[in-house]
């Protein structure tokens, strides 16, 4: 605190005051929501139980000092290591195609006449509505042999399908991921695309450039940072994964307590009432959310600001 | 904190980005256009007619064949399985099993309804109510707080304000799942866990609201009208109530809309926080029938029939925002 301290001005004393009137409110329950439980996680997540009865059987427990050792556990364990890399691949796979899915539905719709485009739009944004649990219901009933139409129609062309076992079901999920939320991202892609202005269209028309020119060179590049925001959003959302696998489990052998990171957690406080280990896993999960979509974020940054320079 | 500032200056800030950070953002840029609609529905459709206008002449035919049919297979990749569902729920559970999904079976959608409604003393009553409580109460509040939030960090200087907002950005991307479940061992040791105030509480916490009704409240509420008021002598709090509430009623509707949509969804948190089937939300409920359909099968029916209900109005509410999101691009464009 060296240094001379400015001293605030009337005016600026005036608007702390009113701005912590403001802000005081949301601040305190940001502090219980977000930061507490953040501390909280890491603090539970250095802790232990420890039993004192014979054998460490029954008596009295208490907590103690743990260090790492519930993060080494959590490393350790091949099916919550697993997890992270089913989410990590799923990432690769569906995020990537569910945004170039959007991003054609929204360049067709941009270029299409005017007649059904309103009628198009609600249709591929209406699963949005649908939340998430529901949605995996939904197309559990569409996945389970016996009730689903679709297994029955392509086993009536001698297709035999299963979508619940174990090299599909994580395709079947990212399905039910992509029909939620490709029409949400393509709505955000319009709103970018409609933000071009229609000049520089028409400036390439008259330069002679076909639809597919305009679509490929002006407003791809155009739609980067919506692009860039729905990888960000979308890149969260995977790692969090955890309402579909959730109500597909009964449904599919193939999905294990510790299918995804969430998934384990949640498992390792309900099922096996161990809230350390579960704390250490959110705080794993946390930071990796934190890391890929900072780093990806950082990484598109740089190279927007390359291409500006170049 | 430094990424946090990218993410607000290069990549959602004024940039129309996502959805209601697109809505601000048109607040403060006017110059951009708005979707193009119907021409001469609405005042400044001649800004419309500009945009539509762009696409120039009618493209070849077959460019629209090819257009149209890429546009009827997505539509059906998306409409089937709420199709599904709509006949579905005019089906028994055997007949579920026993009839092809994709057409109707000795339809009685009224009575299968009516028993969705009426099963466990009407307990489905209860978390639909549940559920409106939850996202209509917990949006409100949570629009409320991030316009008093976002309006003090655009309108008011003071020490420590871009740390604070730093942070509060640093908040949208932590995964939500990731809080749930400290957040519950808390609320356990301080008897929250399992009640109305367990899932209420986190969500009216929405960072991502502060942020929108920043940008929004910088961009649409003039530093000089809100001198002119203290200058009248108006206090600060009436200032915000009668003149910034009112200039950023556009955010605020974007931020509750959002926010419903949000809460209406959310799974993890009550499934986390709630043992009591009486404070369950929708979905919550409609898993625990899921759940249990193996061993008394009418359960499927109840379960598809509930599905379909619950939907209800949300689809409404999605055609309603996504309307919204286009006439109110123009607002914004106007008014700024």
């Amino acid at each position: 605190m060296r240094g001379a301290p400015r001293r605030l001005t009337r005016t600026e004393a005036r608007s702390a005051r009113a701005a912590s009137g403001f802000l005081l409110p949301f601040l305190a329950l940001f502090l219980l929501c977000f930061v507490a439980p953040i501390g909280y996680a890491l603090y539970e997540s250095l802790l232990k139980v420890e039993r004192t009865g014979p054998l460490g059987l029954g008596g009295e427990t208490r907590q103690v000092w743990a260090g790492l050792s519930n993060y080494a556990h959590a490393l350790e364990d091949d099916r919550f290591t697993a997890g992270f890399g089913r989410v990590l691949l799923f990432g690769a796979v569906q995020i990537p195609v569910m945004i170039a899915f959007a991003t054609g539905l929204a360049l067709l719709l941009d270029a299409a006449s005017a007649r059904w485009v309103g009628f198009f739009r609600t249709a591929f944004f209406l699963p949005y509505g649908v939340p998430g649990v529901i949605a995996s219901i939904l197309w559990g009933f569409l996945y389970v042999p016996g009730i689903s139409p679709l297994v029955e129609m392509a086993g009536s062309v001698g297709w035999d399908v299963d979508f619940l076992g174990r090299g599909a079901v994580l395709w079947s999920i990212a399905n039910i991921v992509t029909w939620q939320f490709t029409g949400y991202n393509m709505l955000v892609l319009i709103a970018q695309l409609k933000a071009v202005p229609g000049e520089l269209y028409e400036a390439a028309r008259i330069d002679g450039a076909s639809a597919w020119q305009v679509a490929r060179h002006i407003k791809l590049p155009l739609i980067r940072p919506a692009l860039v925001l729905t990888t960000v959003f979308s890149l969260i959302g995977t790692l969090q994964l955890f309402a579909e696998p959730k109500v597909l489990k009964p449904l599919s052998n193939s999905i294990d307590s510790g299918y995804t990171p969430n998934l384990a957690a949640y498992n390792e406080a309900f099922t096996s009432n161990n809230q350390h280990i579960a704390a250490a896993e959110a705080v794993l999960l946390a930071v990796v959310a934190c890391v890929l979509s900072f780093g990806f974020l950082r990484l598109v940054g740089q190279r927007g600001k390359d291409g500006e320079s170049g | 904190m430094n990424e946090a500032n990218d993410l607000a200056g290069g990549v959602v800030a004024g940039e129309p980005g996502d959805g209601p950070g697109d809505r601000a953002g048109s607040g403060a840029a006017p110059g951009r256009a708005p979707e193009a609609a119907p021409p001469g529905t609405r005042p400044g459709a001649g800004r419309r007619r500009a945009a539509k206008g762009r696409e120039g002449p009618e493209p070849p035919l077959r460019h629209r064949i090819i257009t149209a049919s890429l546009l009827t297979v997505a539509a059906l990749y998306f409409l089937t399985p709420v199709y599904w569902l709509v006949v579905s729920s005019t089906k028994s559970s055997s007949d579920l099993f026993g009839t092809f999904g994709f057409w109707f079976h000795d339809p009685h959608p009224l009575d299968y309804l009516h028993r969705v409604l009426t099963y466990d003393d009407g307990i489905y009553a209860r978390w639909f109510a549940n559920s409106l409580m939850y996202a209509g109460v917990g949006a409100l509040a949570a629009t409320l707080l991030s316009a008093a939030a976002g309006y003090a960090l655009a309108k008011y200087r003071f020490p420590g304000r871009e740390g604070i907002f730093n942070v509060i950005l640093a908040g949208v991307l932590i995964p939500g799942t990731a809080l749930a479940l400290p957040l519950y061992l808390l609320f356990s040791e301080i008897g929250l866990a399992n009640t109305y105030w367990a899932v209420l509480i986190p969500s009216v916490v929405s960072p991502f609201g502060v942020y929108l009704c920043r940008i929004y409240a910088a961009a649409a509420v003039p530093d000089s009208l809100l001198e002119a008021a203290r200058i009248d002598g108006a206090g600060e709090a009436r200032i915000f109530s009668t003149l910034g509430l009112r200039l950023m009623t556009p955010a605020l509707v974007t931020v509750f809309l959002f926010q419903f949509v949000h809460i209406w969804n959310n799974f993890f948190l009550p499934l986390v926080m709630l043992s009591d089937s009486d404070l369950y939300p929708i979905q919550l409920g409609l898993t625990s029938w899921q759940g249990y359909a193996d061993r008394q099968p009418e359960l499927y029916q109840y379960t598809v029939g509930g599905a379909f209900l619950s939907v209800l109005p949300l689809m409404v509410l999605m055609g309603v925002l996504q309307r919204y999101w286009r006439t109110g691009l123009t607002e914004g464009s106007v008014k700024a």
